[in-house]
């Protein structure tokens, strides 16, 4: 017969509340509920006994077990948490890591730095409402030259310049410039047309650090009513902000077969910003200190080439111009030595990962 | 063209004060581009000062030399006393010995700094105090003569006078590019009539341009071809061989970047310099007969100044005399009638040649000469005759010449072309509000006849020195470079509504950033390949990678095709790469390779208006077909080892996976089968297939062969794909699905296949036994041996079902199941392994 006094209950009930403070991790406290709170605990066989104790007694030890009961199982319940709480805090302790350990392997993949720039300069001009066209590397002599009113006696047109198809006679080149696609654009598109073209041109160039026989330009081309040399000036000057920010730009006169008038266009010195002018104690290598960059050729589209293509020059005009994108890579990004854009050196390629502007 | 500032301001009366850097600019604005401004002679400072040898003494010295102990009057302000001489003097040590007692002398007196910043002092040297020196040219930096010191015979200059002017020692040399329509800025003449236009002074034409009518009183002289219209023969007699060119002339010479040579030939340089005529000069009596300017006969050589024997082509143009070809005509004279130090008698040839003509000769025979130059580019026909005069006139000054009266002028200056242009023109096309009338002024200005004629329109006809104005728009851009393209506004134009990249720009660019997001690093290699590399790749003859198109001049004998392939270059790349220690590699470019397709030429149609469709298809078909490729290598390691596991090395697998990222960019799928094609290892190679089944590329490891020909890392592993095929296969836009919220049910299941099953075909059969409730499939283990028989291999899939409207039963789910395997039983005798 369970001692059911109350000084039995309150023992039981101290001596659980100590075995649950006493018990330090989920698997103390799993032994002390068996011992204290379980099926053959002191209090569990209390409470088995209350029935077999005379009915006028019953009730007053129904109550003080319950009690006991109750208080005990919040006693429990609280240790619970402290002791999970506890034990969740130790694993996750131990499970610490460092922080500062690589976590990538995979190598990094990266566009080239031309590409990359072709991507972004075409968004320039698509965003403008213009369109991107093309045409093939290898191309007919007559768009690369003839109808480009570079007469046959031109000395670009000699194998010192171009390099062409063999047998000569084929009248097939790789285009020195993207400007045949000026002639493919005005064969095949209704006017009026806004176009530019990035992509890859050759001369018979030395190879070297300031020359590669392979190379990329962007090629523009305007033909609508009412175009004049002030439009050229204005999509150059929003074009180079695009490219390099608040910077002055220049067009000066100059020559070229396809424009008339002809220009090229210059960026101020990015180093001196035209300081060492007329100052041969500072002078600057980036500009040979004329305190300017040239950074493309351009111009009104010549009649002539309007003619060759069908062009009616009395309704329509244009303009075109035609950058360097290796340049263009090297004012914006400082790329110093031109060699390296066509020697496939991955780090070369890696160079500008991560800088989206 | 480099030009001494002072020579133009003898022609233009440019502001004293005009610093140079503004008067570049000036130049430049109108587009004659300075690129350098050199201050020849700014080094040279100090007391440097004309001085009158008084008395010297030779004296032996140990060493074998014998110096000189001069006495020289430095004027008043810087002698010395000296107790021989009342007026003073300074005495110094000289090595030289090319003087005699009174001649004039150029002295550095103590704290002068001469060329290359030397700065002279009082110092003790050979048993004397030289208080100076007596200078050298090549000490002041106006010549390389060290045989002597300067004397300045004839010049009228007093001891103690600053020398700097006679000597020619200070200027401000201009280095100008003339563009090619600018041909007559290759003469002081027009570079000063450039400059005086540019700051609003007087320019003085050193020109006559009266030319007298044909006349053939002096030498005979016959044209026979309508490439030289004018020739102009004039004679100065007995001039003294000895006379030799003044220091001004020679020192202008050296400033614009030529030789003196001897004063014939330095006038005839000189002058054309000035006034931008080339001249030539003949020694008169070793031509024979007649001159005749004609082109040259079938087979005809003729050795030129430069001492090389030509090949004549029937286009050139000659100078010749009754022995043969004596120059070609504008570009380079011959040896035979050269100007020698014996020369007694000159001919003075003053002629004027066709741009075109001397342009096919020059690219003939890549002969470029200052003559050629300026008549490729455009002279001045009105000019010959004065600059002959000209000319003549130094040789009579300078080497006691006679001018022979007698003068033959052989044909005439010829018409230059009038034009029209409407008065508006240049304002619509400049985009500036510019005036018919201000266009006229302008345009008078510079030379142009103007005429306002009906409708406001101008009749304009230009001066003989602009044979580049010749189209509507050649005044407009005349008219342009006066105002100032810095004064035309910058406005945007507004273009219409664009469409925004075409599909094919887009898919091509989601290509290249989904193989970059897949982790492989674009390059951009030289497009060219020899066919020995194509040998090496193991490419059989019929391959239609052999149909290589050849370059003419191509830029190394080595690589002297367009490629065919892009994959030697990025082999190249690779053994670059990996000599500069780069040695893990996932290399892509993507760029067009070229296969000849026929052997029909290109037509060169006219430029007066379009070609027609026919010949616009016949230079369509003569081109080669020029697919863009996108192409990859790999070596290395893909994932190097880490602290957190094993390393992945790069291998096949990753050409593969960089195939299905290409295609799975554009939405397109790639099935890859067992094919055998070069360069890849014929148990390791896929064709990739799209489901069409056209092949659209390969991809495997490399053949060890080709891995040993190209320098690369074993098992390197590559993939080209013919992307415009790519492009072209991807299917449309897509259609959007519900996403079903109801659950999935999953299933593994493992089948036994014969060894040499490809994967591909279980999972086909897999797939289509499931049917459409079978959501997706993954091959998650792969395993052979062990309790497997022989032969066999044991391959499982995790398959995943759903249904878009309903929870699927149990049974249901083992019915597709089961469907699936019974289908793999039936295509690959599949049999199902019990878990």
């Amino acid at each position: 017969m369970a001692d059911l006094s109350k000084t039995a209950i309150d023992a039981a009930v101290a001596a659980a509340l100590a075995a649950f403070a006493a018990a330090g991790s989920n698997a103390e406290l799993k032994a002390a509920r068996l011992a204290h709170a379980g099926d053959k605990s002191p209090l569990a066989l209390a409470n088995r006994a209350i029935g077999e104790l005379p009915g006028p007694q019953r009730k007053e030890a129904g109550q003080r077990i319950g009690h006991a009961r109750d208080e005990v199982r919040r006693a429990l319940a609280a240790r619970e948490a402290e002791v999970g709480a506890a034990e969740l805090a130790r694993r996750l302790d131990a499970e610490r890591v460092d922080v500062t350990l690589p976590v990538s392997f995979a190598p990094p993949g990266a566009p080239h730095p031309i590409s990359a720039l072709i991507d972004l300069v075409s968004e320039v001009f698509v965003s403008m409402g213009w369109e991107i066209a093309e045409g093939p590397e290898l191309e007919a002599e007559w768009l690369n030259f003839d109808a480009l009113n570079i007469t046959q006696d031109h000395p670009a047109r000699a194998t010192t310049d171009t390099l062409f198809v063999e047998p000569l006679d084929s009248h097939l080149l790789l285009r020195t410039h993207t400007s045949p696609v000026q002639i493919r654009t005005l064969l095949e598109r209704p006017l009026p047309v806004y176009i530019v073209c990035p992509g890859k041109t050759y001369r018979a160039d030395e190879f070297d650090a300031t020359h590669v026989p392979v190379f990329h330009q962007l090629e523009g081309l305007v033909v609508d009513k009412g175009i004049s040399l002030a439009h050229l000036k204005g999509t150059l000057d929003h074009f180079a902000k695009a490219m390099f920010g608040d910077v002055r730009t220049r067009l000066r006169p100059h020559y070229f077969p396809f424009t008339e008038p002809s220009g090229e266009v210059d960026l101020e010195c990015f180093v001196c910003h035209g300081a060492s002018v007329g100052d041969p104690e500072h002078p600057c290598r980036t500009c040979k200190s004329e305190g300017w960059i040239e950074w493309g050729g351009c111009g009104v589209v010549n009649p002539r080439v309007l003619k060759a293509c069908g062009v009616d020059s009395e309704v329509y005009s244009g303009f075109a111009f035609g950058m360097g994108l290796e340049r263009t890579l090297m004012f914006r990004n400082n790329a110093a030595d031109m060699r390296d854009f066509v020697e496939g050196d991955v780090r070369f390629s890696r160079s500008l990962t991560g800088t989206a502007r | 063209m480099r030009a001494p500032v002072s020579w133009l301001r003898e022609y233009a009366d440019l502001p004293a004060d005009l610093p140079p850097a503004e008067l570049a600019e000036a130049l430049t604005r109108v587009g004659l581009q300075v690129e350098t401004i050199d201050e020849v002679g700014a080094e040279v400072t100090g007391p440097l000062v004309v001085g009158r040898v008084l008395r010297y003494a030779d004296e032996p010295q140990k060493n074998g030399k014998v110096i000189r102990w001069v006495q020289v009057d430095v004027g008043p302000e810087h002698n010395r006393p000296h107790a021989d001489f009342p007026q003073g003097c300074r005495e110094v040590v000289c090595g030289a010995h090319n003087f005699a007692v009174g001649d004039l002398v150029v002295v550095s007196l103590p704290g002068t700094t001469l060329a290359g910043g030397f700065t002279i002092s009082a110092r003790k040297t050979y048993g004397h105090l030289s208080d100076g020196m007596i200078c050298a040219e090549d000490e002041l930096g106006i010549g390389h003569d060290h045989t002597g010191i300067i004397v300045l015979t004839g010049e009228d200059v007093a001891p103690g006078d600053d020398p700097a002017g006679v000597l020619c020692l200070r200027d401000t040399v201009l280095d100008i590019d003339v563009s090619p329509d600018m041909g007559y800025c290759l003469s002081i003449r027009g570079l000063a009539r450039e400059a005086a236009g540019a700051f609003g002074v007087a320019f003085h034409d050193p020109v006559r341009l009266e030319t007298p009518a044909a006349k053939a009183d002096g030498y005979p002289v016959r044209l026979s071809d309508a490439g030289c219209p004018l020739f102009v023969a004039l004679g100065v007699d007995g001039i003294d061989p000895a006379a030799k060119s003044p220091r001004w002339m020679a020192r202008r010479l050296a400033l614009c970047g030529m030789r003196s040579i001897s004063l014939a030939v330095d006038v005839t340089n000189y002058v054309m310099l000035e006034i931008g005529q080339p001249l030539h000069g003949y020694d008169r009596d070793r031509l024979r007969g007649p001159i005749v300017v004609r082109k040259a006969e079938p087979g005809e050589k003729m050795t030129t100044l430069d001492d090389v024997e030509r090949q004549l082509h029937p286009d050139d143009l000659l100078i010749a005399d009754d022995s043969g070809p004596i120059g070609m005509a504008g570009v380079m004279g011959g040896m035979t009638t050269e100007l020698s130090q014996g020369t007694v008698n000159v001919l003075i040839e003053a002629a004027h040649f066709d741009s075109h003509s001397i342009g096919w000769t020059l690219r003939r025979h890549s002969l470029p000469s200052e003559a050629s130059k300026r008549f490729h580019r455009g002279v001045d026909p009105a000019a010959a005759y004065s600059a002959a005069h000209r000319a003549a006139s130094l040789l009579v000054e300078l080497a006691s010449g006679r001018l022979n009266p007698a003068e033959t002028v052989a044909g005439a200056v010829p018409a230059m072309p009038a034009q029209t242009i409407p008065g508006d023109l240049p304002a619509a096309i400049l985009g500036v509000a510019v005036s018919a009338d201000e266009a006229s002024a302008i345009l008078r200005r510079n030379g142009v006849a103007v005429r306002e004629a009906e409708g406001s329109s101008l009749e304009l006809l230009p001066p003989t020195w602009r044979p580049d104005l010749v189209d509507p728009y050649d005044y407009v851009e005349e008219v342009g470079r006066k105002i100032g393209f810095d004064t035309i506004p910058s406005v945007v134009p507004p273009a219409p509504a664009g469409g925004g990249f075409t599909w094919p720009q887009r898919a091509r660019r989601a290509v290249a950033k989904a193989v970059v997001d897949a982790g492989f690093t674009e390059v951009i290699t030289f497009p060219f390949l020899s066919e020995a590399d194509l040998d090496q790749l193991g490419v059989p003859a019929d391959d239609a990678r052999r149909q290589l198109v050849r370059l003419a001049n191509p830029l190394a004998e080595t690589a002297p095709n367009m490629r065919s392939t892009l994959l030697p270059g990025l082999f190249a790349a690779v053994a670059r790469n990996t000599s500069r220690g780069n040695d893990d590699l996932a290399l892509f470019e993507a760029g067009s390779v070229f296969l000849r397709r026929s052997d029909s030429p290109a037509p060169l149609p006219g430029v007066d208006g379009p070609p027609s469709d026919d010949e616009l298809a016949a230079i369509a078909a003569a081109m080669p077909a020029q697919p863009r490729h996108l192409a990859a290598v790999l070596t290395g390691w893909w994932r190097r080892p880490g602290w957190d596991g094993p390393g992945d090395p790069a291998d096949w697998r990753h050409a593969f996976a960089f195939a299905d990222a290409a295609a799975g960019a554009l939405g397109a799928s790639i099935v890859r089968a067992a094919a055998e094609h070069a360069p890849f290892h014929p148990g390791r190679c896929a064709e990739l297939c799209l489901s069409s089944g056209e092949v659209v590329g390969h991809a495997g490891e490399l053949h060890p062969s080709v891995v040993e020909a190209f320098g690369l890392p074993a098992r390197s592993a590559a993939v080209e794909i013919d992307l415009d095929a790519l492009v072209a296969a991807a299917p449309g836009p897509g259609s959007i699905p519900p996403v079903s919220g109801h659950p999935v049910a999953k299933e593994d299941v493992a089948v036994v296949v014969g060894a040499d099953v490809p994967a591909q075909l279980v999972e086909d059969a897999l797939r289509d036994g499931a049917g459409q409730l079978l959501e997706s499939i993954w091959l998650f283990d792969r395993f052979t041996g062990g309790s497997l028989p022989e032969g066999k291999k044991s391959l499982a899939y995790a398959l995943r079902f759903r249904a878009a409207d309903r929870t699927l039963t149990d049974e249901e789910t083992a019915g597709a199941k089961a469907a699936a395997v019974a289908l793999a039983q039936e295509r690959c005798g599949a049999v199902l392994r019990a878990f």
